[in-house]
């Protein structure tokens, strides 16, 4: 007993002698960076290959990608390791959680990272849209990377027999409503066969509904992120409309539509238009039967769609060294022809004017024109909600949303309901 | 001096896995307690004892007695509904009959499945239009449901899939029970005179009763603790219509970090929990009979 106790003390002592040892020698700064898959497709490949390749380019720095779930678990995790005081260097995290990772104190400004004036050329190059909510309080504190967009899709081919234009999109509200009036379909029984459009409503509700709210010409937050527009009798009507296109049309099914077999229903001929990401697009491209279009969301007044995804964040308590090397691998993740790339692999919108002027990009476009009207839509799109507090706030409004499209509760009521709230849960930062 | 070394080498011998439930079960159960009366950490409020604050904003949270009650409808739909079904499944693949090998795995093979894919699998058989129950639905005139997207039928919809994925754990349970079981005492029933259905409500399931105690422990706990597929299915929603406890605890703990609020449900949990066994465990170990 004695003497296997004293052996498993040498062993022990041997093994963290050793480890010490190893970290000692170890000359190379290493850089943890978490990121989330949001989309399909082989993301963890796609990243791990562009952090080889910035490693070969850079001796001496090496990347430790941590795939670490999804966008909230991410940031679940990013944040218990800030409290832990094992922050990591980098993260790709939610845009609109920009107001949790300030409030957190866990990120440091963009500003502070960057030195030169080339750096800040690079800093302005993004699509203002996206840039809109990586700053706050007038600081920049994040890089967009992955960045999407809705937009509207629609089946040529029941269009045509439809008797509708086949190269047109609806342009307004009022003309989405007559077209999936006319593309809804019944059989003898009176059971719907085809619906004329979808829009998911489960989940995160809001992010497809601030299409609506900005189709109607009404911003859902202030730029603070301190104060929000629920009860905006224009975003009731948003929602009204909405909840009409089931109700009153009978043009959509009734009660939540689901996210994720959405696409499904558009690719199995199940509904002639759907509202959907552009990370979507490569799917739909490889699996539907049928021609089909790519257009910007109506609106009632003007265009208008939100603009969700992730950007980079720099984490606090890191060297200047660090921090040299964090901006060296940002920088090299977001240079245009990588920004081309990664929009070609995977959907997203590539995030800069420039990426849209390389031979990739123009090739892909050539190929396939739908790729560009994401793009175009950018002028007036504006961010998903981005408020402090934001998931409590984003929940409150969600569970309004799907109270309405439930039939449980009248536009009204519900908005009203969720303003009253939101101002509560808001009031320490007003 | 013997007894001391005797408990000596008990004390290391349940050292490694006491170290571990401790350090993973009593010392979080311990930190939860102690949360629940102080404020979240804030960077600029640092915590503080608030006393019972966080239970008032539990009292006050509309969306915790929708969970808390959610969670109930959710164990009670499913608790009694798997057992008999697990019971049942195991009766039948007791007997001997052909294929029954083939039987057994089938019906246990939801169990094997990860919960997030069953979870998947289940979606498309709930999918509006062309989804599996819509299809045999259809025909019969009572089509057009929207399974998990309406206030009415989404937590029957994923108490369905508790139910079908626990039944055949289960009955694995049930199973080693009925072989457990003398074939001396179906003789003896069978010189007496009794019949099938006789035989079953006298002897059988008087025999099972540890076992269903057992089984119903533990499908209790379940039904608070197993909640992956409504992650995977509805998200809690529509509007809360199929959060329970569990899944609000993480929402409020890390999606919206306030830790307190998150530490004062849990205690809430530990306390149902706790109740659930203590009773369970008074009320019906009279009724057992062990063997």
């Amino acid at each position: 007993m004695n003497s296997l106790t004293r052996r498993f003390f040498t062993v022990s002592t041997l093994a963290l002698g050793l480890g010490f040892g190893a970290s000692a020698y170890a000359a190379d700064i290493e850089l943890r960076f978490y990121y989330p898959v949001a989309v399909g497709g082989p993301i963890t490949k796609i990243i791990d290959e562009y952090a080889a390749g910035f490693e070969k380019d850079n001796p001496g720095i090496k990347i430790k990608p941590v795939y670490a779930g999804d966008y909230v678990q991410t940031i679940g995790k990013a944040l218990t390791a800030v409290k832990g005081g094992d922050a990591p260097e980098l993260a790709i995290l939610l845009a609109a959680d920009i107001t949790s990772l300030v409030d957190e104190d866990a990120v440091v400004p963009v500003d502070d990272v960057i030195k030169t004036p080339a750096d800040k050329a690079w800093v302005e190059g993004f699509y203002p849209a996206f840039m809109e909510n990586a700053k706050l309080k007038g600081k920049t504190y994040a890089i967009p990377f992955q960045r999407s967009t809705p937009v509207l899709y629609w089946n040529k081919e029941m269009f045509k027999a439809a008797g509708l234009d086949p190269d047109k999109g609806p342009k307004d509200w009022n003309e989405m409503r007559d077209f999936a009036k006319k593309l809804t379909k019944k059989d003898a029984s009176g059971a719907v066969t085809q619906w004329g459009i979808e829009i998911p409503s489960d989940g995160n509700s809001l992010w497809l509904f601030t299409g609506l709210t900005t189709g109607n010409g009404v911003r859902i937050n202030n730029a603070e992120g301190t104060k929000v527009n629920f009860a905006d009798p224009k975003v009731v009507e948003a929602l009204q409309y909405w909840y009409d296109l089931s109700k009153v049309d009978g043009a959509q099914p009734a009660g939540l539509i689901n996210w994720g077999t959405t696409p499904r229903d558009f690719i199995e001929g199940r509904t002639a238009m759907m509202w959907h990401t552009t990370g979507n697009l490569t799917n739909v491209k490889n699996n539907a039967k049928f021609p089909f279009g790519i257009g910007f969301l109506p609106g009632k007044t003007q265009f208008g769609a939100p603009t969700g995804g992730g950007n980079f964040y720099f984490f606090k308590g890191m060297s200047a060294e660090k921090q040299a090397a964090a901006l060296a691998f940002v920088k090299y993740m977001t240079t245009p022809e990588r920004a081309a790339d990664w929009s070609t692999k995977t959907g997203y919108v590539a995030t800069q004017p420039a990426a849209y002027e390389t031979p990739a990009m123009k090739a892909y476009a050539a190929d396939f024109p739908a790729a560009i009207i994401a793009r175009d839509q950018l002028k007036y799109a504006v961010p998903e909600m981005t408020v402090h507090e934001n998931q409590r706030v984003t929940k409150l409004a969600n569970d309004a949303i799907q109270a309405v499209m439930t039939g449980a509760k009248p536009a009204d009521a519900a908005l009203k309901d969720a303003q009253a709230e939101a101002e509560r849960v808001l009031k320490d930062f007003n | 001096m013997n007894t001391l070394r005797l408990s000596l080498y008990g004390w290391l011998m349940v050292l490694p896995a006491a170290t571990l439930l401790a350090l993973f079960t009593h010392i979080p159960v311990v930190e939860s307690f102690v949360h629940s009366f102080m404020s979240t950490d804030k960077p600029k409020r640092p915590s503080r004892f608030v006393g019972l604050d966080n239970y008032d904003s539990l009292v006050a949270d509309p969306i915790f007695w929708k969970a808390l009650t959610n969670n109930l409808i959710y164990a009670l739909g499913s608790v009694p509904l798997s057992i008999a079904i697990a019971m049942m499944m195991a009766l039948f693949v007791n007997d001997k009959l052909a294929g029954r090998s083939f039987l057994r795995v089938a019906y246990f093979t939801p169990t094997i499945l990860p919960m997030i894919a069953v979870a998947n699998i289940w979606i498309f058989f709930f999918t509006p239009d062309y989804g599996l129950l819509e299809q045999i639905l259809k025909p019969l005139g009572l089509g057009g449901n929207n399974f998990l997207g309406s206030n009415n039928t989404a937590l029957l919809a994923v108490t369905i899939v508790a139910i079908w994925k626990e039944s055949g754990f289960f009955m694995i349970f049930y199973l080693a029970a009925l072989q457990q079981i003398s074939p001396d005492l179906k003789e003896a029933a069978a010189i007496e005179g009794a019949g099938r259905f006789t035989f079953f409500r006298r002897v059988t399931f008087p025999l099972l009763m540890p076992t269903t105690l057992f089984v119903m422990v533990n499908a209790l706990i379940n039904a608070f603790r197993v909640v992956d597929h409504i992650f995977v299915m509805t998200g809690g929603g529509p509007n809360n219509a199929t959060s329970v406890l569990l899944f609000r605890i993480y929402e409020v703990g890390f999606k919206y970090f306030d830790f307190g609020l998150a530490s004062a449900m849990t205690v809430v949990l530990l306390c149902v929990l706790g109740l659930v066994a203590l009773g369970q465990f008074f009320a019906l170990d009279r009724r057992v009979h062990y063997q």
